[in-house]
């Protein structure tokens, strides 16, 4: 080793050491702190509390739940919540999202003027402002149970929500539960809430916004040689499109929308403002019932890089098969 | 690339060192000198409740909980203005407390005692309260147990949820709960109608009745069940002294209506000889030497702020939009469960 | 072999041949594009059915039957748009809970900051003077907004309301975040382990957490975090929050540009002679810069969009304002008015911003062609 690079070698070695005992100096005293904070007000630690009944209400979930299950079953809950919305949200969006790239692309002025719109004032405006106005929208604007909209027969709209009829499994048969009067709500069928659709219309807008150019720059990074060469074998549009043009625009496409899907779950966690149960808003809750701020915290953080990583691990052996394909 | 690092970092450290105004340190049990070296009393506020703690449309603080911590003022440092307010929300005023960012909260908060546990001290109930629910009176309900199958939009953050769910439970009645994260979406949705019932303090619902509606009396509150809620202003643990001034802040408003003592007459009634009176004004050595303040710090609450009585009618009674009846919050002598301590 | 049978000039050409013209681009004019299919009438045909449908009401809601003056009652009164509720609650919208009195103060930290924005757009103002001049803009709208040492009336930042808060978090936790997110892209390039590995840990953990949660972290943790005494505000904890936020995106984005400049580059510098943090500062750093200027605006359009989040742990920005104003009964709740106001103001913002991106990068590419 040369005398130059030994002298950088020490000065950075040093300058590692000094960095990292800044952070751990850092964290040891942020840690002393909070346990001296804790234990002087009586807080419990520890994660006992996930066997404790919760006793707080859950306005709907996918699983069943009532308030004499567990802060451990309340916290599933709400990760079922989330999980669902994030992948309806990412159906959705990506469907739309390849009808919209479509139409952007399109030599319509209309239907590429219009979507430009679309895309322009959704990505510019915060997702808060439009599921507040969504969920406004609905709640406001629709009517109360005794005055239902009845589009179908079993189906009703009103600002609680709507009702469809659905199949249910009871005493060992299958059956058609059909939404019924009662003197405050329907009861029966299955009911859609308005703060479930308010999050799931904002949310895949909003996505697919940016699905819809993520899609389109990939497409448009195909070069044209090859829609050219595909035409001149005689492909229709259709089958050129399918066969030629998305395996190769997909290794442009699949990467940033990795990240758009975990964005999805990421922006998820708004449905808390709406009022429908995802898991941040649950444990929330959870905090406030038990005070215990940093078991719920770790919680909170824990699923959030789990989710992240198991979705980046999920993509990214997608993008990898697809990337062997190449010749 | 080092001297970046190097330079940063102290650019850092001296910003982190300056940034925080050095806080007189509310150590651990001295409360009371910062406070004094401060100059005013911290109090937590909820900001959106008219008749308990909301500003006008000056910003001048006025309600319930915003008089007993003028009170708590008058007392340590002699001026009812000397008093600063933080609004917080249901999830954030309990943590506020507890971490020193505020000294008091008198806001409207349940005496439970998981809270009392948990590092806060409740010094003595301002105000006995019920859980109800406000409905409309279209809906017919006059009573719980009407209440099956109904939707019922909750904050979250409060006992009330764990209420809401007892009550469901108790009476069977398949209520549907509709949660949100601030008390202003709740009662935006409820009175959107995407809700049939509201469920809070009953003293909040009152007053939301009164200051959010066009048209009050289309609206019913009553009862969710028979237990009885005492909203109590609390602090934290770990200083005896300050709890016992802020007990006794408000025993002094309390005893003030049990010896007649109003603010207009307070000034003539100083120079009785009534012993109690005496005592209370501090013209007799009595308990301020020991609680620390100056011996007539009794007199100055009932000079500056006034009673209970005079508070409750005041803010929230007769004498107010919202009129609720004192019922439970008179004096025990008058037929309710606010018991005056003696001072002696 | 093929053997040449007649004289080899015959094969070579004399002139090179005439350059063939461009392939011209499949473009058709607007009216070609309308009814150029079957797909592309009908999809003609259907927008132009659904927006004779709407725009027709839309209109007539909010500009024919549009409601710009009067009180409450004008309001429930007439079907259209009720403008006149943003003319009498604007200032509440616009400023919270600011103490009327004072409110001068709000509307001088706006227009001080929006006009130092304004005076930064031409690229030839970047120069150092602009640099101090928001240096102490800054802390002069901080000073002014809480009145600490200038005299004025003390306002708390719990009673900070409104667009100042909006303007005043985008501007801190960019002014914060952008050498932050330098020092961390360097050290997410360093060849020392130690640093790399550290700021790896932070860029990764926070952008896989929601922003809502590390709002929600910060005003949680925060508290029990400090010694006893110790306090932080609910303002600086939200700040603290977006700072770490635009850390981290910006780091990942300044990195890109980082890797795609040559090693020549700085190869070239050291020959020259220049010291570690004068390459930085003259050679790298705004190559880099330049090099990622679309992905750097769309980050800054997205942390403005975010300062919207804070109205969760209980800060009076913008929204929440608005949100408070619309709980008011006196008024028929017109929500769509009021949010379609804050949106504009949003927009107007973010839009901006992504126009002069695309400006500067226009500006950029002339620069260098030769």
């Amino acid at each position: 080793m040369s005398r130059s690079s030994r002298r950088y070698f020490a000065r950075s070695f040093v300058l590692q050491l000094v960095a990292l005992a800044a952070v751990i100096a850092l964290v040891i005293w942020l840690a002393t702190n909070a346990v001296h904070n804790l234990a002087s007000r009586g807080i419990a630690t520890g994660f006992d509390f996930l066997d404790r009944a919760a006793r707080f209400p859950i306005s709907e979930s996918l699983l069943p739940y009532t308030p004499s299950d567990s802060f451990a079953w309340a916290l599933a809950v709400g990760l079922g919540n989330t999980i669902l919305l994030s992948m309806l949200v990412a159906i959705l969006s990506t469907a739309f999202g390849v009808l919209l790239a479509q139409a952007r692309r399109s030599h319509n002025p209309l239907a590429s003027g219009l979507t430009a719109i679309f895309v322009e004032s959704v990505r510019n405006t915060p997702l808060i402002v439009q599921l507040l106005f969504f969920y406004s929208a609905l709640i406001f604007s629709l009517p109360g149970p005794h005055a239902a909209l009845n589009p179908a027969p079993g189906v009703f709209l009103t600002n609680r929500g709507l009702y469809l009829p659905w199949p249910m499994f009871d005493h060992g048969r299958w059956l058609l539960s059909s939404p019924i009067t009662g003197h405050f709500n329907f009861e029966g069928g299955l009911v859609l809430s308005p703060e479930f659709v308010a999050i799931v219309v904002g949310l895949t807008l909003y996505s697919t916004s940016y699905a819809a150019e993520i899609i389109r720059s990939g497409i448009e990074a195909v070069p044209l040689g090859q829609w050219e060469a595909a035409r001149a074998l005689g492909l229709p549009e259709r089958r050129l499109f399918r066969l030629v043009i998305m395996p190769q625009a997909l290794r442009v496409i699949v990467p940033p929308m990795t990240s758009q899907y975990i964005n999805i779950v990421k922006n998820s966690t708004l449905a808390l403002v709406v009022g429908y149960p995802d898991i941040s808003f649950v444990t929330a809750t959870t905090i406030n019932q038990t005070g215990q701020a940093i078991e719920g915290v770790a919680i909170l953080v824990l699923i959030f890089l789990v989710i992240n990583f198991a979705a980046s691990a999920v993509l990214n052996a997608f993008n990898r098969r697809l990337a062997s394909r190449v010749r | 690339m080092a001297r970046l690092f190097l330079a940063s970092t102290a650019i850092l450290a001296l910003l982190g060192g300056c940034s925080q105004a050095p806080a007189p340190a509310a150590r651990f049990g001295g409360t009371l000198e910062a406070v004094r070296m401060r100059g005013y009393v911290r109090c937590g506020a909820s900001g959106n409740t008219v008749g308990f703690s909301t500003p006008d449309d000056k910003g001048y603080w006025g309600g319930l909980d915003v008089d007993t911590c003028r009170a708590i003022a008058a007392a340590v440092l002699g001026d009812k203005d000397k008093v600063r307010f933080v609004p917080l929300n249901g999830q954030q005023r309990l943590t506020a407390l507890q971490t020193g960012e505020i000294d008091v909260l008198p806001r409207a908060t349940t005496w439970t005692l998981a809270r009392d546990a948990n590092g806060i001290n409740f010094t003595v109930p301002n105000f006995f309260d019920y859980t109800g629910f406000m409905v409309r009176k279209a809906s017919g309900a006059v009573r719980a147990q009407d209440l099956k199958g109904a939707s019922v939009c909750i904050q979250t953050g409060s006992v009330t949820e764990v209420t809401f769910a007892n009550v469901s439970r108790r009476y069977a009645l398949n209520l549907h709960p509709v949660v949100f994260d601030t008390t202003q979406a709740s009662r935006q949705a409820f009175f959107s109608g995407r809700c049939d019932a509201l469920i809070t303090d009953a003293s909040a619902l009152a007053s939301v009745k009164v200051t959010m509606t066009t048209n009050p009396d289309d609206y019913r509150i009553f009862p969710a069940d028979d237990v009885i809620t005492a909203l109590t202003p609390a602090v934290r643990h770990g200083d005896d002294r300050w709890f016992d001034i802020v007990k006794a802040s408000i025993d002094a408003m309390l005893m003030g209506e049990q010896l007649g003592l109003t603010r207009q007459n307070i000034d003539e009634q100083r120079s009785s000889g009534n012993p109690d009176i005496r005592s209370f004004v501090g013209k007799e050595p009595g308990v301020g030497a020991a609680l620390g303040l100056h011996e007539d710090w009794a007199y100055q609450i009932i000079r500056q702020v006034g009673n209970y009585g005079e508070l409750y009618e005041g803010n929230v009674g007769s004498a107010s939009k919202l009129k609720i009846p004192r019922g439970l919050n008179r004096l025990q002598r008058d037929g309710g469960i606010m018991v005056p301590i003696p001072f002696n | 072999m093929i053997a040449a049978t007649g004289p080899v000039e015959a094969f070579v050409q004399s002139a090179p041949l005439p350059p063939r013209p461009a392939p011209a681009a499949p473009r058709m004019a607007w009216h070609e594009g309308l009814f150029a299919g079957l797909a592309s009438s009908a999809a003609t045909v259907t927008i132009a059915l659904l927006l004779a449908m709407a725009a027709p009401h839309l209109l007539s809601w909010a500009v024919v039957n549009g409601i710009w003056h009067g009180g409450p009652a004008a309001c429930r009164a007439g079907e259209g748009a009720c403008w006149a509720f943003l003319t009498a609650k604007g200032p509440q919208i616009l400023f919270g809970i600011y103490p009327p009195g004072e409110r001068w103060r709000a509307i001088a930290v706006v227009v001080a900051l929006t006009a130092l924005a304004l005076w930064t757009l031409p690229p030839a103002h970047w120069t150092r003077r602009t640099l101090i001049a928001w240096i102490v803009g800054i802390l002069l709208s901080l000073l002014v907004m809480g009145g600490a040492w200038l005299g004025l009336e003390p306002v708390p930042t719990s009673a900070w309301g409104g667009l100042p808060i909006t303007l005043l978090l985008t501007v801190l936790s960019l002014a914060i975040g952008f050498p932050a997110a330098i020092m961390l892209a360097l050290c997410r390039r360093s060849p020392a382990p130690i640093l790399r590995w550290m700021s790896i840990g932070f860029i990764e953990i926070v952008r896989g957490l929601p922003l809502l949660s590390m709002l929600f972290i910060a005003a949680v943790l925060l508290p029990i975090m400090l010694p006893e005494g110790f306090t932080i505000d609910n303002f600086t904890r939200a700040l603290a929050a977006l700072c770490c936020y635009s850390a981290a995106y910006l780091a990942e984005v300044l990195r890109g540009g980082l890797q795609a400049i040559p090693p020549g580059q700085a190869e070239a510098a050291a020959a020259l002679g220049l010291q570690r943090w004068q390459t930085l500062r003259f050679i790298v750093l705004p190559q880099a810069i330049g090099k990622v200027l679309p992905a750097l605006t769309n980050t800054v359009v997205v942390i403005i969009k975010n300062t919207g989040l804070v109205l969760v742990v209980g800060l009076f920005d913008l929204l929440s304002s608005a949100r408070a104003a619309l709980t008011d009964p006196d008024w028929p709740a017109p929500f769509a008015e009021t949010f379609a106001f804050v949106a504009l103001i949003y927009f107007a913002i973010c839009f901006g911003i992504s126009r002069y991106s695309l400006f500067l990068e226009t500006r950029m590419n002339m620069g260098h062609r030769r």
